[in-house]
């Protein structure tokens, strides 16, 4: 066989377990840098993962609006659109 | 340490996972990626790559077995912190399953897809991503070489350089004068000259109060000014004096055997100097020729890809990342950033859109805490611009209470960063 028919064929394998495992939703993926992504450290700001996503939802939307006070989520809350939010809370709900 | 029935299930995963056998085929075919760099941005990667899809062979090319952080060196520099705080080691990176290859890497074949490292060795990429952070650029001020920094420390990379200027400060007479060089921009952590005098003034004020601090800087405005400003005036008066481009803050030269900082406008001799240079993106970045004229890496919003050499990419302080400053938040987003598009090119998929947040806190004082934020997107023009609306710094009319929050959640974010990275 030859080698670049060895390296599609790996690649594809690849590409099908790609699929299946889901790559975060635009912005989630910075929220850990402050929000931990593991258990073991210590902050006051809390993890997100396994969070109740209609939780997380309406509080990014009332930081957005200033409903809610905060010394830093407001402003970060208020570059995300309402579907960006659903996405990013649905992602950090599925996680354990 | 209790193993909670989560955890133990995690575990139980990682290791089943680790174990399975991958078909023949794509084990012989598992693309390669090679990141050069162990700091914020590289290690981040690493990890975030092998995270995505396990199947990468990812390999960090890394020459010190320890890393030193920058952020929160301010307050090492100012007797508030021990080094040991700062440094952090690759054990946890190579157990995920990255490789670890303790070297420096000195050029890249673009053609071969390979990195040569200092012993002569190769390493073949299907994709590279350069993570250097910067190196100074000895010369820029006339009289700043390396052996200037022994005396007129820099300071900009954290280790030695900080103990350095520790130490001096230590061994000043109180009523000393103490002068910080600021650079013109572009160049690595925007509020971490005024950080710095922020701390060092405290530590004059508390130890040394006949002692005076002059920041002589190339600019007329820098990162979080007004707040500054504002708290040095409160916390500093009459200690801290910041001279602005306009008013001979740029330093032109210095003489080291004097200690003396030279500007069109006149001469400060200095009892402790802290010359932060001009910088560019590490040198292997010129040398795999991803830096453009200006000494920074031009990239590909999206994938941070190089535009100037395919299958290459750069994130971190050698980027030129648009509106993003060069931070260590930046660099761990964007690792992640790159990471999932790599992940995505190498199965041939398209990378989505992706949006980033920055967020840099500094410390005016060990319980007085400000930060800026902001959140990015590709603009239409290829550079990653603001989300018009968000971001921004703290209030400036904000009650003692939330700086001291502030200063709470600057160590809290170091610590939940640096965890991520290497913990
Ligand atoms: C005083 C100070 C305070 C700061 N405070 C903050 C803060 O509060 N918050 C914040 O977000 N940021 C802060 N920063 C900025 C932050 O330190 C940088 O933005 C961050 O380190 C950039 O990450 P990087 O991975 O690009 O570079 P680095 O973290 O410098 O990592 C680069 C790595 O690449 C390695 N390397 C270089 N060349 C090669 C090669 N040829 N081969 C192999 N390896 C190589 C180096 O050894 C190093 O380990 C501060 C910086 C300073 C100086
Ligand atoms: C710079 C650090 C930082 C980043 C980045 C950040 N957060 Fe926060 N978050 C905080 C802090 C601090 C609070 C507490 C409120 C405050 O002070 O603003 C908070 C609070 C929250 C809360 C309320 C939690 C609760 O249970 O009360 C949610 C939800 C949240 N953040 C979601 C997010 C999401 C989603 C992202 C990424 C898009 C994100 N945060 C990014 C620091 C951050």
């Amino acid at each position: 066989m030859s080698r670049a028919l060895v390296a599609a064929i790996g690649l594809a394998s690849i590409a099908a377990a790609a699929a299946a495992s889901a790559e975060p939703p635009a912005g989630a993926a910075s929220c850990s840098g402050c929000h931990p992504a593991s258990a073991r450290v210590a902050s006051p700001v809390p993890r997100l993962a396994g969070h109740d996503r209609a939780a997380i939802v309406r509080a990014m939307q009332e930081f957005r609006s200033g409903q809610r006070a905060g010394t830093v989520m407001d402003r970060i809350a208020k570059g995300f659109t309402d579907d960006e939010i659903q996405a990013i809370a649905a992602w950090f709900a599925a996680q354990k | 340490m209790k193993t909670s029935r989560r955890d133990f299930l995690k575990l139980g995963l990682a290791v089943s996972s680790a174990l399975v056998p991958l078909p023949a085929i794509a084990q012989g075919a598992a693309p390669r990626v090679v990141v050069v760099g162990g700091g914020f941005a590289g290690a981040s990667c690493a990890r975030a790559l092998h995270q995505a899809e396990p199947r990468i062979a990812v390999t960090l090319v890394e020459p010190n077995a320890t890393f030193t952080a920058c952020p929160f060196s301010n307050a090492v520099i100012a007797g508030l912190r021990e080094l040991g705080a700062q440094q952090f080691t690759y054990e946890r990176v190579a157990a995920d399953g990255i490789t670890l290859v303790r070297a420096a890497a000195t050029g890249v074949d673009v053609a071969a897809r390979s990195v040569s490292l200092a012993d002569g060795a190769r390493l073949a990429y299907d994709r590279l991503v350069l993570a250097p952070g910067i190196d100074i650029r000895w010369g820029a001020l006339a009289g700043y070489d390396e052996a200037a920094a022994a005396q007129m420390p820099h300071a900009w990379r954290a280790g030695e350089q900080t103990l350095l200027l520790r130490r001096q400060l230590e061994a000043m007479d109180d009523g000393g004068l103490v002068v910080i060089s600021a650079p013109a921009n572009p160049f690595r952590c925007p509020p971490g000259p005024y950080e710095r005098a922020s701390l060092i003034a405290h530590y004059l004020k508390t130890k040394k109060p006949k002692s005076k601090l002059l920041v002589l800087d190339a600019k007329d405005a820098f990162s979080k000014q007004r707040l500054f400003q504002a708290a040095w005036a409160e916390l500093y008066p009459g200690l801290l004096e910041w001279v602005p481009l306009s008013k001979g803050g740029a330093v032109t030269s210095v003489d080291v055997a004097t200690r003396t900082l030279v500007t069109d406008f006149g001469r400060h001799q200095a009892n402790v100097a802290n010359i932060i240079p001009p910088q560019k993106a590490g040198r292997i970045a010129d040398a795999a020729g991803v830096a453009d004229r200006t000494g920074w890496c031009p990239i590909d919003p999206v994938t941070f890809e190089s535009k100037l050499q395919p299958r290459i990419h750069v994130i971190g302080d050698a980027a030129i990342a648009g509106a993003m400053p060069k931070s260590a938040f930046a660099a761990n987003s964007q690792a992640k950033t790159c990471a999932a598009a790599v992940a995505t090119l190498l199965t041939g998929g398209t990378p989505s859109t992706p949006k980033l947040i920055n967020t840099c806190y500094s410390l005016v004082a060990p319980d007085y805490g400000i930060s800026v934020a902001g959140v990015y997107q590709p603009s239409p023009g290829g550079q990653l611009a603001d989300v018009p609306g968000a971001g921004g710094v703290s209030p400036a009319d904000a009650p003692r209470a939330t700086r001291a929050a502030e200063a709470v959640l600057a160590e809290a974010w170091f610590r939940t960063i640096t965890a991520e990275v290497f913990g």
